[in-house]
Order: structure tokens, then sequence, then C-alpha cells
């Protein structure tokens, strides 16, 4: 056996644990660490695993309502009850860095790490959503990374037989070189089915199951928390997992199997930090120990180290701790499954996580304290420099437009707003036969129903079905420029997105996507995008449930903007309340919910607008505020207008304002391939107040939804909207005009646009930037 | 009326056609294991969509070697109704139950979306119901799904009426811009000679409820069930 390296303070420095650190882990241990045992420190105390730099603020997020069944924190996902027995679990996860390395599976072991933490709770996972972010695309090595993070997340989303229901993809040049990839998967269970990742009952044997452990993914996690460089990335190339979604899915298979024989004492998935983080956590929160002996790990290739077995982040496995004397269980579903399974140690009573390898000790650490006593760190933070060119920016030197023809088109075209069909058209979004609303509405809606459930069938239909909706949000331009009202407003459209779809928020988890939290400025970003998001989130009583910090994401020429993405689950109460975004009928009334402008906002919503950066090249001004009162009102009143049956189609503005919202309306149903379904709007903006055209049509004040209704129904949604304190009024018809054209009115002119060209610009941008 | 559903491993569109089959059309359905060597008493054999074996070497190439595989086999030799869905069409292919094989999409990459379908023929068990002249609205989800066979199994296939269902676009027009993968006269599904072993790459499945959009699917299951009924009634008591 070669001898392992001595410690140095280099060592220490190569591990990412600094001086001070070291001093505590001496402190903890009462002696120096082994290699291996500084190893297992350096992961678990890494950002990735221990949130040393971000606990204290996450502490501000709401997390508890009526609904929730287990909180974020407690285990390896939330879960929130729906009624009549069952529960949903979800999470979003980040794997930022080992896409900008190898987009293809970076991607796809971030998919396939998602949904490992979900069936780990006992669940079935259902759906997957996703929150992207790239680069612009005139960029070569922006289109490679897309398109392989693209076809990453479709091979193993695909393969596993998850539908990826929706999501939301945005190109900013701050994201060149460090694309964010935040994969989202949600789950059904019922009550009764909850597992837990515990290490419970002294003497019980542990199960390692799923394939063999090979080098790949070597200390993963703690490479996810640095710095990116080239040479990182091209040395660290070996830290990418590679995924197996066939052996994934087996494994869901076996271990729902297995939850169900009610043999599991715990269980946990082997992700960050593999061997070690599965075993020290179920051991912390089991208070208890643990013991194993790495020579009877399954390894891929031989000659293996302690500190390799222990750090690798092959894909695809699980630790299971059974009741002792139900070992044979174990083995009858997972021979049934043709997966490998071995029997590795079993749990103690010391409070140690102990590692032999053929017998000999290699680690000996004090589970608790490793899992729970990370260092906490209280960073500096500074309100950046920029902020302050930002508020002074006005809109003296900015011309008003006098012809907006040419803008619409130009705002559709752009990458973020344009249609994203080139990405999902790659992600089955509808295996499993249950999505009723696929992707290119402005929330995702499924069904759950009786083969949601682990080990449920329909045998006797007697089911109580359920319909969710999901939407993950995140305009990171708002944030960058004002990081507390751009993280609200980023709950707020999630919010507003699950209300035009009909549903009911009841759950949201985020991502935190941040810069080096050494720099006072960049962790200032994020302690007010923390702020931002517990504000939101609390509003409209969605706790969070769980979710993930993704820090140092920059490259050298920069940090990336703040990007606190938030993913919100909602319930629809009915399948007819269930609503889309685009126009239904020729003569239906067009109503826009909301103030047309906020008054008080000097820049009328052009602030970090799409229309300021595509038409002016600046991304710069103060965004619109978010007042969570006005939209939590929005919300209610608009869900209740849909519960009442009368609206037709329902759609919030966002990029690009009220103009692309509208156009949107007017193209974007989609009956099959190459097949737009195609209608006309006559709108008339004259009774609207507004100093500035460029703001009425694009700028982007928050709290609006663009609604139809037949003519006979638009007065009563109108009064009622009024009667909640909701500005209402009608601003158009559908149809109305000659061929299929959107007709546009105000006080300075009247402009037309023929639908199907806006739709080509729309349609096609994306495509077109990747042939 | 007794369905088997196959449930290879990485089958991910059994629970679906199952769903249907049960709770749609109330048929008795049970799901059979790959390492079954029987179908037991079913009266027609679905084998679903998915990655069976995860894919590996070719689509459907692994799972032709799987013993519940004979036995669909001897079940179609004596007259077994079988009916592949996307991999499942891959599977009957690399089986050479039908003739052809599935390649990669012309794109070079997945494609999940509705498109358009002509009933090529209704003298088959899986068409006889779909009207007259009725264009099918199915999704598809798949990479290979380009199908590709040889000048002479073309001609064998258009001779004898083989091609169950061709790409059109939403006017019924079969254009090659009606052609999501790049397959060989715009084949979407083909039958074997005796026209009781068929393959389709759409998921009528995922169109047989109008909560997800489309009832289109539902046309091919009720022709097979009401192909069934008939056989049962003609059967020798």
């Amino acid at each position: 056996m070669p001898t392992e390296p001595a410690i140095t303070p280099e060592l220490v420095a190569e591990h990412n644990l600094t001086p001070e650190e070291y001093e505590s882990i001496l402190e903890l241990l009462g002696r120096a660490p082994n290699y291996t045992e500084l190893g297992i420190f350096s992961v678990m105390w890494s950002e990735h695993c221990s949130y040393k730099n971000t606990r204290a603020l996450l502490k501000g997020f709401p997390t508890q309502s009526p609904r929730v069944l287990v909180a974020a924190g407690e285990e390896n996902a939330g879960i929130l009850d729906i009624g009549d027995g069952l529960a949903i679990s979800f999470k979003i996860e980040s794997h930022n860095h080992p896409s900008a390395v190898e987009p293809f599976q970076g991607a796809a072991t971030g998919v396939g790490g998602i949904i490992r933490d979900i069936f780990t709770m006992g669940a079935r996972p259902v759906c997957a959503i996703n929150s992207l972010r790239f680069g612009e695309l005139g960029n070569a090595n922006v289109r490679r990374l897309f398109r392989g993070v693209v076809s990453g997340i479709a091979h193993y989303g695909n393969c596993f037989g998850i539908p990826t229901v929706g999501g939301e993809v945005y190109f900013d040049k701050s994201y060149e070189g460090n694309p964010l990839v935040n994969a989202f998967a949600l789950g059904v269970l019922r009550h009764d089915q909850i597992a837990r990742g515990a290490a419970k009952g002294v003497g019980n044997p542990v199960f390692y199951v799923g394939p063999a452990t090979g080098r790949d993914g070597l200390a993963g996690a703690a490479f996810a928390s640095q710095d990116l460089t080239e040479e990182s990335a091209e040395i660290q190339r070996g830290a990418v997992q590679v995924g197996d979604p066939f052996m994934e899915k087996l494994c869901m298979e076996a271990c729902l199997e297995l939850l169900a024989t009610g043999a599991v004492a715990g269980i946990q998935d082997m992700g960050a930090a593999g061997l070690t983080c599965s075993t020290c956590e179920t051991a912390a929160r089991g208070g208890t120990g643990i013991e194993i002996d790495l020579a009877k790990v399954p390894q891929r290739s031989p000659g293996m180290t302690p500190y390799e077995i222990l750090l690798s982040e092959s894909q695809e496995r699980m630790l299971i701790i059974i009741e002792q004397g139900r070992e044979e269980e174990v083995k009858r579903i997972f021979d049934k499954w043709d997966l490998p399974w071995a029997e590795i140690g079993h749990v103690t009573d010391t409070g140690q996580m102990v590692v032999k390898n053929h017998g000999e000790i290699v680690v000996d650490l004090p589970a608790k304290k490793l899992a729970d006593d990370a260092p906490l760190y209280h960073r500096e933070a500074k309100e950046p420099e920029y902020l302050a060119a930002v508020r002074a920016f006005t809109l003296e030197g900015i011309d008003d437009l006098d012809d907006p023809t040419a803008a619409l088109g130009k705002l559709l075209k752009w990458p973020t707003i344009a249609s994203k069909n080139w990405v999902y058209r790659q992600y089955d979004h509808m295996v499993r036969a249950n999505t009723m609303v696929n992707p290119g509405s402005d929330a995702a809606v499924i069904r759950i129903k009786a083969d949601s459930v682990p080990g449920g069938d329909d045998r006797n239909g007697s089911f109580p079905e359920k319909l969710l909706a999901l939407a993950v949000d995140c305009n990171a331009t708002h944030v960058y420029l004002d990081p507390f009202e751009g993280a609200k407003a980023a709950v707020a459209e999630c919010a507003r997105n699950l209300a035009c779809s009909g549903a009911t928020p009841i759950g949201s988890t985020d991502n935190l996507n941040f810069g080096n939290p050494h720099n006072p400025e960049l962790f200032w970003q994020l302690k007010e995008s923390v702020r931002g998001l517990a504000e939101g989130c609390a509003a409209f009583d969605a706790p969070v449930t769980g979710g993930n910090v993704s820090l140092y994401n920059q490259n050298p020429e920069g940090a990336i903007d703040p990007t606190p993405t938030i993913a919100m689950v909602g319930l629809i109460e009915d399948a007819a309340h269930v609503t889309t975004q685009w126009f239904k009928d020729e003569g239906d009334a067009v109503i826009l919910l909301g103030e047309p402008v906020d008054a008080e906002d000097p820049l009328h919503g052009l602030g970090g607008s799409a229309f300021l950066q595509v038409l002016h090249e600046q991304k710069t001004g103060t965004p619109s505020r978010c007042n969570l009162e006005t939209e939590r009102t929005l919300g209610t009143t608009l869900l209740g207008l849909i519960q009442t049956g009368i609206i037709k189609s329902a759609h919030d503005c966002a990029e690009g304002g009220l103009a692309v919202a509208l156009a949107e309306g007017c193209f974007s149903e989609l009956e099959g391939r190459n097949t737009p379904r195609f209608i006309g709007a006559k709108i008339d903006l004259e009774g609207i107040e507004c100093e500035r055209l460029d703001a009425l049509l694009f700028g982007e004040t928050l709290g609006r939804v663009i609604i139809t209704t037949t003519e006979l129904d638009s007065v009563k949604a109108i009064e009622r909207a009024k009667l909640m304190g909701v500005p209402a009024r009608r601003i158009g018809t559908v149809g109305a005009v000659k061929g299929a054209a959107l007709k546009i009115k105000s006080t300075t002119g009247e402009w037309s646009w023929e639908v199907a060209g806006l739709h080509d610009l729309w349609w096609n941008s994306i495509d077109n930037a990747m042939a | 009326m007794k369905f088997a559903v196959l449930q290879f491993p990485g089958s991910n569109c059994d629970q679906d056609c199952v769903h249907v089959l049960r709770s749609v059309f109330g048929c008795p359905t049970e799901l059979l294991w790959h390492k079954e060597y029987s179908v037991g008493d079913a009266d027609a054999v679905f084998i679903p969509g998915g990655f069976s074996y995860g894919d590996y070497l070719r689509t459907g190439s692994i799972a032709r070697f799987s013993p519940v595989m004979g036995a669909v086999k001897e079940f179609a030799d004596n007259g077994g109704h079988v009916f592949g869905i996307c991999n499942g069409f891959q599977i009957l292919c690399e089986a050479g139950m039908l003739p052809g094989a599935l390649i990669r999409n012309r794109s070079l990459q997945f494609r999940c979306e509705h498109v358009y379908l002509q009933t090529a023929t209704r003298d088959s068990p899986f068409t006889g119901q779909i009207p007259e002249g009725k264009n099918l609205r199915l999704p598809i989800a798949h990479g290979e799904g380009n199908y590709f066979c040889d000048d002479k199994t073309l001609q064998s296939l258009e001779d004898n009426d083989r091609i169950l269902f061709q790409y059109v676009d939403a006017e019924g027009d079969l254009t090659d811009h009606a052609n999501p993968n790049g397959s060989l006269a715009n084949i979407a599904g083909i039958c074997n000679e005796k026209r009781n072993v068929a393959g389709m790459m759409p998921h009528p499945e995922r169109a047989a409820e109008p909560a997800l959009g489309g009832t289109d699917g539902r046309l091919i299951f009720e022709s097979l069930i009401a192909a069934l009924k008939t056989q049962s009634t003609l059967a020798p008591a």
C-alpha cells in the first residue's frame, strides 16, 4: 500500500481549507487528521455540503406551513401535504461548475442527482423542470455549452423516463464561461411512505447498492466550491461524473420496491462527497455511529485508495440501512433488477464514523460534529459601487420611439424572449402521460394519478387525482440592478405564472447562484437577494422546503449576475381551472389586470428592461418596484376569476412588457409540428396615461396580467377585479382585424404587425442561432 | 379480453399503456417481466416505449434476446396480436418480427412534439376503427425513429398494404417538411405480412384522454379491441 502524503500547509490549502479551518479540525479531533480524513473534511466543509457562508442567511427563509411534513434542512428534500393522504417532495439543485467543464455529463448528472434526492425520500419522481443561463449565442463556445447542456438534460431525463415539463433559459454575457444549470425534480408519495436518511437501530446492517465505485467525480463538491478558471476547467475535467440514467431508473424502481417491504431503516443517496457524506450524515441524523469496510465496497478499478473510494462521486449509488434479519429482501429485490449490492458495515452506538480498509481503521471521526459543526461565517457585505450609477440612470438620453414596429420584432427575436422550442422539443415532456400543459405557457401543469405514487396502480379507480402547476423564474438582470427588489420580483413572477395557470402556490425551492462570497460586494448581493426571496415566499405562503447554494460562479472576467432562482409549486383545484396563455376565440375581450405603469417609477418600468438592453444596449436603471401586497391581491383575484370559469386565457407581462405579452397571446399556441395557431388582436391603449410610448409598450412594470373573456363576461371580470382592489381595464378584442394581425393604437399613433411574421422571428430565433 | 404489457429494465411507458388499457378501456391488463418465458393467457401483447436495457449498443438490440421475447415471438407465430410503440417498434424490428430498422433522427436530436399521421390502410387489426380519411394527431418522443429499409422491403410493404401510418402535415399532405425524423416514405408505423404484429413510433397511449389534449390515440386501441372481439366471436368454442 502506498504511503499517504504528510499533512502540510500546502496540502491543507489544496483541499480548500483555510489555516483557521485546519486549526478547528485539530481542536475538534484533538489530534491531526490523516490524509483521508483531511479529504473528508475538505468535502464536508465545502460550501456545497456545509453552507458555511450562507447558513446564517438561510435562517431567514420561511420554512413552515400547515402543509409542511418534512421541512427544509431535515432531509434530502422537503415534503408537502397535498391532501387526501398524498404528498409531494421537490427540490432544485445546481450543477454549474461540472456543466462548465463538461456540459453534457455535467448537466446529465445534475438531473440524476436531483432525481435521486427525490426518490430517497420515498417518492416516485414524476416531473422535472430546469433553469439555465448561458452567455450570448454569438459566441461559439457558448453554443457548445448550450448544446451540450440541453442534450445532457435530454439524455438523462428522457432515458430515465421523467418528463421535463418546463423551465426557463436566459442568455447574458455575465454567464459566458460560467453557465448555470439548475435542475428541479418533483416526486409523489403517500404520507405513510416518507423515508428517512437516518442510520437507525444499532447493529442494523448497512448496504451499498448500485454500480461500482470508480475514480470519477473525485471530490466534486469541493470543486464546485471554487472559482472557475481555464486552468481549473482543464485539470478538473476528471471531477465531472459520468451519468447512467438507465442504472438510475433501475435503482429507483428497486429502492421503491424495497421501501414498500418495510425492511428499510434508513436510506440516503450518494451524491456530493459520495460514500463520505452519506455515511456521516445518516449517522448524524440517527444519533448513532456507523462502521463500514471499504474492502467490501464494489470497486471499478483496482488499487483505489481509501481516499479515492470515500470521495468518489460515481453516480447512481445508494446507502441503505436495513432492519436486522431482513437482509434477504435486499438481495431478492436487487437481484431481480440485476443491480449490484454489498453489505459493507453496520450501525454502531459510538457516534463515530469508522471506516476500515481490510480490517485496518483508516478513518475515525465524530459523525455528528463532522456533519453539523462545519465552520459558520458571517461574511462582510458591502453595497457594490456600480449601484450608484444604476440609480443615477435617467431616460434623459433615451429618445422615445415614434414607431415601435421594428422594436417589437427585435425583442421577440432576442434569445431570452424568443421561443425555447429548440430546447424543449429535445426533452420528452409527456412520458408518464400526465402533462396537461406542455412547455410554452406560463407554467407547466401535470396531473397526479394512481400510478404517480410508489406502488400505486389504478385497478380500483378511486384515486383522488390532483393537479399541480410548476414554474421557475428569475430575472437576474433585475436582481443585479437591485438585489432585494429583484429577488422579490422573481418570487412574485413565479407566483403570477402559477396564478395564470389556475394554481395556488403551496411551496418553493430556491437555488442561489452567486459569485465568490469573500468579495464583500458579491456577498452583499447574496444577502440582499436572500432577504428578498424570504419576504416573497412569506408573502405567498409558499415556504421554502429546501434548495441549493452555488457560490464561486465567476471566471477571470468577473462574477455572474446574482441569480437567486426560485421554483414554485401550486395546486389547481379542478381540471376546469387549468388556464393557458394564448388567446382563444375571435371576439373575446382583452383585459389588463394591474396598473399599466407605476406612476412613482421615474423610469416607467424601463429600468433593466429587455427593451433598454436590446434597443439601446444598456443594462442599467433601477427596475420596477415589487409590491408584494399588490402582487398577492392580483394573484388571488385572478384565481378567483379563473375559478368562476370566465377566464379563457391569462398571461403575465414580463420581459418585453405589454407588447411582447400581447404578441405571445396571438401566436404561442402550438397545435402540432410546424402548426402554430395564429389569431389577431385589436388593442387600444389610448386610455392609458404614460408619457412615453416605449415605456407603455415595452416597460416591465410588475404586477400585470393580460386575460381574455367572452364579450359578455368582460364587464363582470372587470367589476369583480376592481372590487378586489385590482386595477382592470378593457384594452382590446381578440381577432377583430382582417387576417391575423396585431393592431395597437395609442395616443400617438396606430401600428399593425402580421402575426405570422412576428411568430417566425420568435419561433426560429434560437434555431437559427444554433444552426 | 386480457392484455400483457412487457416490462424490460428501462421501459418507461409501460405504466402509461397499462393506465390507458385499464382505466380508459377497462381491460384487464398485467405487466409482464422480461425474464418470463410465457405470455400467459394474454389476448394481445403491448411492447411499450422507453429505453430497454438503456438502449445500449443499439435501440432494442438487447431486449430482443430477453426470455420474454421468445415467448412473444411464439405467441405471434400462433396468430397472437403484438403491438410495439416507440421502443417497442424498435425492438420488433431488431427481433426480426417487423422488417427494417429505426435509425437516428436526421436532425441528430431527440424530438418530442405532436405530429399528424395519415392512416395508410384500414385493413389491419390496429387501424380498422379509424374513420376513412381521418388524420391523427399524436405525440412523438424519440431520438431514433428514422425508419429505414432496403428498396425491396419497401416495395413489399407498399405492395402488400403494410404501411399503417405516414407522417403528413396538418393539411394532410405527405411532404418532406412533415417528416419529423427522416423516415423513408414518411413511414410512422407498419405491420407484418400476417398483419398481427405492428409497430409505430408515435405514442397513441399519450393521446387517449381529453385531459392530455387529444384523444386520437384511442382509435388505435379501439381498433385492436374490436378486432380481438371479432376474433373471439369467430373462434370455435
